[in-house]
């Protein structure tokens, strides 16, 4: 396989009639990369992956593919991979000839056609269904023919939309990570659309979440489950608490924070110095709870709230606990034995104040 | 569903399958067994040895061959390119083209046959034209060419239908995905698009194929007999009912036309082709560049000229005094209207009667087999919907043919003379093979219908017999008045049926009134302007069926 390339797309903005459906979009794919593009139905990301592919055009702004720029070249001399969703395999060609499609179409001799569909095949592990229809074909088989009868081009970046959405559970799982392992064996720059905020944490190396034609944040999934720069990024990766409220300053720099639950005090928080409307952010995983009577440990802040549900999940149970008209939700891992808290039961929840991030509005 | 049934039920499918067996199997087995018997009541295959030792057989056979062939290519290279760039580009007169494909159901071929003579015959107007402007003619309405020209012209809508309706199931993304590796334009097409669309391709081939190789008026208006559906009739009526050959020929004509729709059957069984699937993008249409645009545009212009030119042939033909020799009549009159106007009523009511008679039996059979099928457990009922389906592979003429011969002892009750020579046999005829149509329509009627209106009529205490009235009928109206209509409309333009069983002129509906005034050139004023007639009623009714399907849609979706 070829050097991995980069991908940019710059300042892009794309409508369809009145309806805006990307807005100044900027983003840097590197080469190698497996990147996400994740968000909500509508948000314009499969949009921006058609348009990369050439099946979109930007009303402006710039496509870079290794730093040319590729607005101009048809959809067919690009070589970019796309595997569409719904696998779009030809039911009119057996699964071979299928892969074949794109080598021909490069006017390959015949014996190097056949290398790379052999190759391709092999590469997803279907050598023997070489003879088959694709009606014959799982769903899962199915999505490797597509993304054989892809890499049997070579192609330069490969593109996913929603690769998984079609599966059933246990075998998206399973194809996650073999889509993850091939990526990283080819090397070849990867962007995936998905809407599923696991299937994006779990595979893709960077993240760009997308709402209404923008994209809101990007980063590590680390960065973004740890640090949301904004209520839509906290509420779409993981479930999180959210805490509205006022901030205020009071001599000396520390901070405190006035809220539905009453007030308390907070240690400097990163990307937080000014006063005002904000919201706090918080994982459930991050909470604790212990009975009332019990001592109030440091580095937490603690609230008196009463068990409204339990959901019991295995690992963890999932409390979700009223602390003065706000739902709070606390993930307290599950130990043997220990049958936890009743529902109604009253607690202290402690919050880790390292954990909280500080969300302007 | 249980698998019970009432005795009435039973009662009612055995009548139908009785008219089934009486007017429509038992004519064709005739037609079959005359082929195959000698004159002592055995089997033979004799008469197909004579049939082949005729010199103008194997010409017709040949010729009927290669008219039904050549249709289906020039039908295909207007109608592919057509759909193709109306379904898959953006393209302003994609809606008119589409509408063109009505224009078949409302004038019958061989009613703009003649016109087609005056316009683009040896001396027709495009000759004339081409003479005078650079010394060339072009014989395209000569022979076989001139069959050839006028099927043509109007049996490609029916491609165009299908093949339309199969583009645009194809989910883009299959078309994307070829993009995306690398496929373009023609190879585009002719390796992903194409065969994609081809159940529809190959619905549309078979059925042009079919209706070309049975078609009787077309050939006769053009004065075309060396071929098959003109040699029966002309066996059958100038040597007589007895002579074998002309059952030979329907034979032949049966075999060709159950192979063709047997054959697109068997080509479209399990097959797995495309048709939208979840996740699949709406077709976004592709632009056309400059020069392509311009190019797609003059060649549907041309298209639609030549589509239009037998009705506007049609039109100028009646408006004339004399045309002949000249590339626009010399004089215009309403002169022919007058005369259709004090000869032809007759023939204008007869119309009425034959094909309002027809299509109401339709329905009603139409309905009753549909109920049958769909809602009651009624033993071998779907044998009723297979028979009737039977219909639509059987040639006119076979029937015709068939007809004659099976009811030429059958007198009616109370005096009323031969079966042959009633009105009663063109209902019989016209509404056995329109029933197919008809039913097609009723069962997608009733299939609408919820079972669980059905139960709350009868839960609320109205019988069987009174939920079909009050329940669902009312709610199948709108498929029964299509099915009606339908088979009105191609009823009233039925040829080679109505020439074979019309046995003097009080009988003739319009369709043959216009094939006798064709005959002579004196004749083809007044044909045209029964032509025109024709055409108006037919449309006005499609036009009212329309607005009356509408409107009671309408108000079924506001309740």
């Amino acid at each position: 396989m070829a050097e991995p390339v980069g991908v940019e797309v710059r300042d892009v903005s794309l409508a369809f009639g009145e309806l805006t459906v990307l807005d100044r979009i900027d983003l840097k794919v590197a080469p190698g990369e497996f990147f996400a593009l994740l968000g909500p139905s509508g948000c314009g990301k499969s949009t921006l992956l058609r348009l990369i592919a050439g099946f979109n055009r930007a009303r402006s702004g710039q496509v870079l593919v290794d730093g040319v720029d590729i607005g101009e070249v048809l959809p067919w001399k690009r070589n970019i991979g796309m595997v569409f969703q719904n696998y779009a395999l030809w039911p009119h060609m057996s699964v071979a000839r299928n892969v074949a499609f794109g080598l021909e179409e490069r006017r390959l001799p015949r014996a190097a056609v056949r290398r790379g569909v052999d190759a391709a095949l092999a590469l997803v592990g279907l050598a023997d269904l070489a003879g088959r229809r694709p009606g014959q074909l799982s769903g899962g088989q199915q999505q490797r023919v597509a993304l054989a009868r892809t890499l049997a081009m070579e192609p330069r970046v490969l593109l996913l939309d929603e690769p998984l959405s079609n599966l059933d559970a246990k075998l998206r799982h399973h194809m996650r990570r073999e889509l993850v392992a091939l990526q990283r064996r080819l090397g070849i720059t990867t962007l995936f659309v998905t809407h599923d905020q696991e299937e994006a944490l779990t595979t893709a190396d960077r993240i760009a979440v997308m709402e209404g034609g923008r994209i809101v944040q990007a980063g590590t999934p680390m960065q973004l489950f740890d640090a949301p720069e904004s209520r839509f990024v906290a509420e779409f990766i993981g479930a999180i608490n959210l805490l509205p409220g006022t901030l205020s300053r009071a001599s000396g720099g520390s901070l405190r924070f006035r809220g539905p639950t009453g007030e308390f005090g907070l240690p400097p928080l990163p990307a937080l110095t000014d006063s005002g409307t904000v919201t706090l952010a918080f994982r459930p995983h991050t909470v604790t709870a212990v009975r009332p009577d019990a001592a109030a440990g440091a580095g937490r802040i603690w609230i008196e709230a009463r068990i409204s549900e339990r959901e019991f999940l295995g690992e963890y149970v999932r409390y979700r606990a009223l602390a003065g008209g706000v739902e709070l939700v606390a993930d307290i891992a599950h130990r043997a034995g220990d049958p936890g808290f009743a529902g109604g039961a009253a607690v202290k929840l402690g919050i880790d104040t390292s954990a909280i991030t500080a969300l302007r509005a | 569903m249980s698998a019970r049934f009432t005795w009435a039920q039973a009662a009612v499918a055995l009548a139908i399958a009785a008219f089934l067996f009486a007017f429509l199997i038992w004519p064709v087995m005739t037609v079959i067994w005359v082929a195959f018997a000698d004159r002592a009541g055995g089997l033979t295959l004799s008469h197909f040895g004579a049939f082949f030792q005729i010199t103008l057989m194997r010409e017709s056979f040949a010729n009927s061959l290669y008219v039904a062939g050549m249709t289906v290519i020039v039908t295909s290279l207007i109608a592919v390119p057509l759909s193709y760039f109306t379904v898959r580009f953006r393209f302003r007169g994609a809606a008119l083209i589409q509408t063109l494909g009505v224009l078949p159901l409302i004038m019958p071929a061989f009613v703009g046959a003649s016109a087609m003579q005056l316009l683009f015959g040896r001396s027709g107007s495009v000759n004339l034209l081409l003479m005078d402007a650079f010394g060339i003619s072009i014989p395209i309405m000569e022979g076989l060419n001139g069959v050839i020209f006028v099927e043509s012209l109007h049996y490609f809508p029916f491609i165009l239908l299908n093949l339309s309706v199969a583009l645009a199931n194809i989910d883009t993304s299959m078309e994307e995905a070829a993009q995306n590796l690398g496929a373009s334009g023609w190879r585009l097409f002719r390796r992903v698009v194409f065969p994609l669309a081809l159940p529809g391709y190959i619905a549309g081939a078979s059925l042009v194929f079919i209706k070309v190789f049975d078609d009787l008026g077309t050939p006769l208006v053009l004065n075309v007999t060396n071929m098959l559906a003109p040699q029966a009739y002309l066996r059958v009526t100038s040597i007589g009912i007895e002579d074998p050959i002309g059952y030979v020929i329907c034979v032949f004509l049966v075999v060709f036309s159950v192979a063709a729709m047997a054959g697109s059957a068997w080509f479209l069984k399990g097959r797995d082709f495309a048709t939208l699937q979840r996740g699949g993008a709406a077709g976004l249409r592709r632009r056309l560049s400059p020069w392509q645009a311009a190019l797609a545009y003059g060649w549907i212009a041309l298209l639609l000229l030549l589509v239009l030119s037998p009705h506007l042939g049609l039109l100028l033909l009646s408006l004339s005094r004399v045309w002949s020799y000249s590339v626009l009549p010399d004089a215009y009159t309403l002169e022919n209207y007058a005369t259709v106007f004090r000869d032809a009523t007759g023939m204008m009511v007869n119309t009425l009667l034959y094909c309002g008679g027809a299509a109401l039996l339709d329905v009603i059979i139409g309905t009753a087999i549909a109920y049958l099928v769909l809602r009651t457990g009624v033993p071998g009922r779907q044998w009723l919907d297979h028979m009737a389906t039977v219909a639509l592979a059987m040639p006119g003429v076979v029937l015709g043919i068939g007809y004659l011969r099976s009811f030429r002892d059958v007198d009616l009750p109370l005096g009323m003379g031969p079966l042959t020579g009633s009105a009663l046999i063109f209902i019989l005829a016209y509404a056995i093979r329109r029933l197919p149509y008809a039913l097609r329509s009723c069962n997608a009627a009733l299939a609408q219908v919820h079972l669980s209106l059905e139960e709350a009529a009868q839960n609320l205490g109205a019988s069987r017999g009174r939920t079909i009235v009050r329940v669902v009928v009312p709610m199948m109206m709108g498929g029964i008045l299509a099915g009606f209509v339908t088979s009105f409309i191609t009823a009233a333009g039925e040829i080679s049926e109505t020439i074979l069983l019309t046995s003097r002129e009080s009988l003739a509906p319009m369709s043959y009134g216009i094939y006798l005034y064709m005959q002579s050139i004196a004749g083809r004023g007044p044909g045209a302007a029964l032509g025109v007639l024709a055409v108006v009623l037919v449309g006005l009714g499609t036009y009212l069926s329309h607005r009356l399907v509408a409107s009671r849609q309408a108000s079924l979706e506001r309740r």
